[in-house]
């Protein structure tokens, strides 16, 4: 018996409906963890190269971790994860909610689909029992309203994640929807399911979980509570949640504006966490056992409409408050509650329809081609734009395809300013002025996203321990110095790389280190009570590690001259001084950015195109991988 | 004693229902919980605790008379009186007596107050 594990990987062949229950493999377990090891390792090992991410040897894979559905601060957590459509390479997206503890409980640690059913159907998964089943009246429907119409026919003691109609449409940047606002958003996973025909997955698990030491784990769990109780940032941080990080990157200038033409949004308080308390809020909504709940349920009245809304947190309040200019918190949630419903990721989404709006006011896209004219802060522009797109209609089936290849297709410069690395949008920082941020978005897996490194505050404030710390010493009085490029970027980043994404093998959730200063110690106690393995945080760790050098590899693989470049900013970032706000000036120019790129690829162990070694890969234990890559001449 | 709830502090985590499986029969198995938390959504957008607060409408159904009070005013199910006819399970106006695998008896509330200290909302009190 594998302690702390559901035991079962449950794999389901849609092309014929054959569903097969594996036992979990204890090498893998104990190799790589979980979660997001579980996904890179089976993506490595059982997709072929080349394939299309849209095909059906694509695998969609949802997979938790030891940690998930155990008593311990928020153990909810899914991780998803195949082969992109928005980057071509690795992909992985996770989310909170209640489907991970669901689906242990459901007696699965991973459900791996392959293939593509013969007609749009949604998954049943309850407890021994699963079905593929016709999912026709759901088509079209947005992804609250299906998870809606499920429930209503299920019950609500079945756990729930479906997909709009941008993940039916084909958008690259549609998401997977859970528990009315909760997303998997990043990386088009929403995209790899709606091209399996999979409309959504219904699970319901009334089982329990080997724990290895049950009153140790118990005891131990309680006092994690407890000492998550008592940090400063448990009644600081939680009310407002992700949006109380709004005020503090517009003071230290890190916020994306007008599609990062500069780092500072004049009108933020109108959009911050406090704007959500006074004028959307109905409840506090938290993911499975978590004390600390981001999600802010709400209310919200426009010109356009009304909405219940989960949200909106930073990151969408970032990019549409921001990037987008919406100057009210109402608007934005509206746009947050319009992408829930289509099923687009509010981070793409938020700059592929800022990147409109500028090739609009540059006359790179017309009127004409577009359909109207469009303008940054009209809500009505970015409705319409999250619209065509979800449905690929007229000027949406170019956006449909993100920035890169958008920007790409038209040409006349506007890949300037198609803000992305991989092909994937970036998220909620600016990063002119924060070298080791910009560093942890360009060398990030999935592509420019802050899930892998977060490093900002050693850019603001050197030392820090918290984000609540930095949120409550607040930005600079003064013009903030020029960020310093050194080499201990490339040391903040690795040492964030293994850190964050070792919570999503683990599957749970980090924000209580992060944003807490909850040490990550306790983690590795809880992991040894519950599964009887013996691991400390820093071997942990160093799992994390490898898992880090397989998934780059794995891009080397897919991604077609897959390198250096690759790790490249958008010319914007490193050409165009930030325009206003704090930072007004500042830029990271392109000898800096090799700078930091050759002291992270030494730090790494990788050659100076990016590639990992053949002694780095043997030091870290992937020794097996180095073979295949050889015979596929990555590896020379 | 008395379980007190305050819905509008619930987010809805369920620390409550794993605290409850854990304290009374140390598994990790939420669906031993007796106590159930609804979320309504997309609207009214909330969520409703339902905890057991010793009615007794359990004890007047049960054919049995297997359902007793105790002094400190707990309803407490005798197993060796209990027939596994599960008509309590059926009638509790909250739906928080649950059957436990194939064990004769279902369970309910015993007002351990494990919810309640687990609860990191303070949605969920133990009251004397």
């Amino acid at each position: 018996m594998l302690h702390g594990y559901a035991g079962t990987i449950l794999r389901i062949h849609l092309t014929d409906g054959r569903i097969e229950k594996e036992p979990l493999p204890a090498d893998l377990a104990e190799s790589y963890i979980g979660g997001r090891g579980f996904v890179a390792r089976l993506l490595f090992d059982e997709i072929e190269p080349d394939i299309d991410p849209c095909g059906e040897k694509n695998m969609f894979i949802a997979a938790t971790g030891p940690l998930t559905g155990h008593f311990l601060p928020a153990s909810g957590k899914t991780h998803f994860g195949s082969k992109s459509p928005a980057t071509g390479g690795y992909a992985d997206s996770n989310m909170g909610g209640h489907f991970g503890p669901a689906l242990k409980y459901a007696g699965y640690d991973a459900v791996v689909l392959t293939g593509k059913a013969t007609e749009l159907s949604y998954l049943l998964i309850d407890d021994d029992t699963v079905k593929i089943r016709p999912a026709e009246k759901s088509r079209t429907k947005g992804a609250l309203t299906a998870e809606r119409m499920l429930k209503d026919d299920l019950g609500d003691g079945f756990q729930v994640i479906t997909i709009g109609p941008a993940g039916e449409n084909g958008v690259r940047f549609a998401c997977i929807s859970h528990d009315f606002g909760r997303q998997a958003g990043r990386t088009g996973i929403g995209l790899v399911l709606g091209a399996k025909n999979i409309k959504a997955v219904a699970v319901r698990g009334t089982g329990g979980l080997p724990v290895f030491d049950v009153e140790g784990a118990y005891a131990k769990g309680k006092e994690a509570f407890a000492k998550v109780r008592a940090k400063p940032g448990f009644k600081g941080w939680t009310p407002e949640g992700t949006a109380g990080l709004t005020n503090w990157a517009n003071e230290v200038g890190a916020f994306p504006t007008r599609n990062f033409q500069t780092s500072y949004a004049e009108h933020y308080r109108q959009i911050n966490g406090r704007a959500i308390l006074d004028r959307l809020k109905i409840t506090d909504k938290g993911c499975s056992l978590c004390p600390t709940p981001c999600g802010k349920y709400g209310f919200t009245k426009t010109a356009l409409g009304r909405a219940h809304v989960e949200g909106p947190e930073f990151e969408t309040i970032a990019l549409f408050g921001g990037n987008c200019v919406l100057e009210t918190i109402e608007d934005v949630a509206y746009a947050n509650y319009v992408c829930d419903e289509l099923g687009l990721d509010t981070i793409s989404a938020g700059v592929v329809a800022a990147w409109a709006i500028e090739c609009f006011e540059k006359g790179i896209l017309t009127e004409s081609q577009i359909g109207r004219g469009i303008s940054f802060g009209d809500l009505e522009s970015i409705v319409y734009l999250l619209e065509k797109t979800a449905h690929r209609d007229g000027i949406g089936d170019l956006l449909a395809q993100g920035v890169k290849a958008a920007s790409e297709s038209v040409g006349k410069g506007s890949e300037h300013f198609a803000i992305q690395v991989k092909g994937l949008e970036w998220t909620g920082y600016e990063c002119r002025n924060a070298p080791s941020m910009m560093l942890a978005y360009l060398t990030s897996d999935i592509g420019a996203h802050h899930g892998r490194a977060w490093v900002l505050g050693h850019d603001v404030a050197g030392s820090w321990s918290s984000v609540h710390d930095l949120i409550v010493a607040g930005g600079a009085k003064e013009k903030p110095p020029k960020g310093m490029v050194t080499e201990r970027s490339a040391d903040y980043v690795i040492h964030s790389q293994h850190e964050r994404p070792l919570f999503d093998a683990l599957g749970t959730c980090r924000l209580q280190l992060m944003e807490l200063g909850f040490e990550g110690e306790h983690y590795a106690e809880l992991y040894t009570l519950i599964t009887g393995k013996q691991k400390t945080w820093d071997q942990l760790l160093a799992v994390s590690e490898k898992i880090w050098h397989l998934t780059r590899v794995f891009n080397a693989r897919e991604i077609k001259h897959f390198g250096r470049s690759s790790d490249y900013p958008p010319r914007r970032l490193c050409d165009d001084p930030i325009t206003s706000g704090p930072n007004e000036g500042y830029r990271i120019p392109m000898e800096d950015i090799e700078f930091l790129l050759d002291a992270y690829y030494a730090a790494r162990g990788w050659d100076a195109n990016g590639i990992p070694t053949e002694a780095t890969l043997k030091r870290v234990g992937l020794q097996d991988v180095v073979a295949p890559l050889k015979r596929l001449g990555i590896l020379t | 004693m008395e379980l007190q709830t305050v819905h509008d502090k619930c987010s809805g985590c369920a620390t409550c229902r794993l605290a409850c499986a854990l304290e009374n029969f140390r598994e990790v198995k939420p669906s031993l919980a007796v106590l159930r938390i609804e979320g309504r959504f997309p609207a009214p957008g909330d969520y409703r605790i339902h905890v057991c607060d010793q009615c007794g409408a359990c004890a007047e159904i049960c054919p049995e008379e297997a359902i007793h009070q105790t002094d400190s005013g707990v309803f407490l199910i005798d197993e060796d009186t209990c027939t596994g006819c599960l008509v309590c399970v059926a009638e509790c106006p909250y739906d928080v007596i649950v059957v436990r695998g194939n064990a004769p008896a279902p369970i309910k509330c015993t007002l351990c107050g494990a919810c309640a200290v687990a609860c990191p909302r303070d949605a969920i009190l133990l009251t004397q």
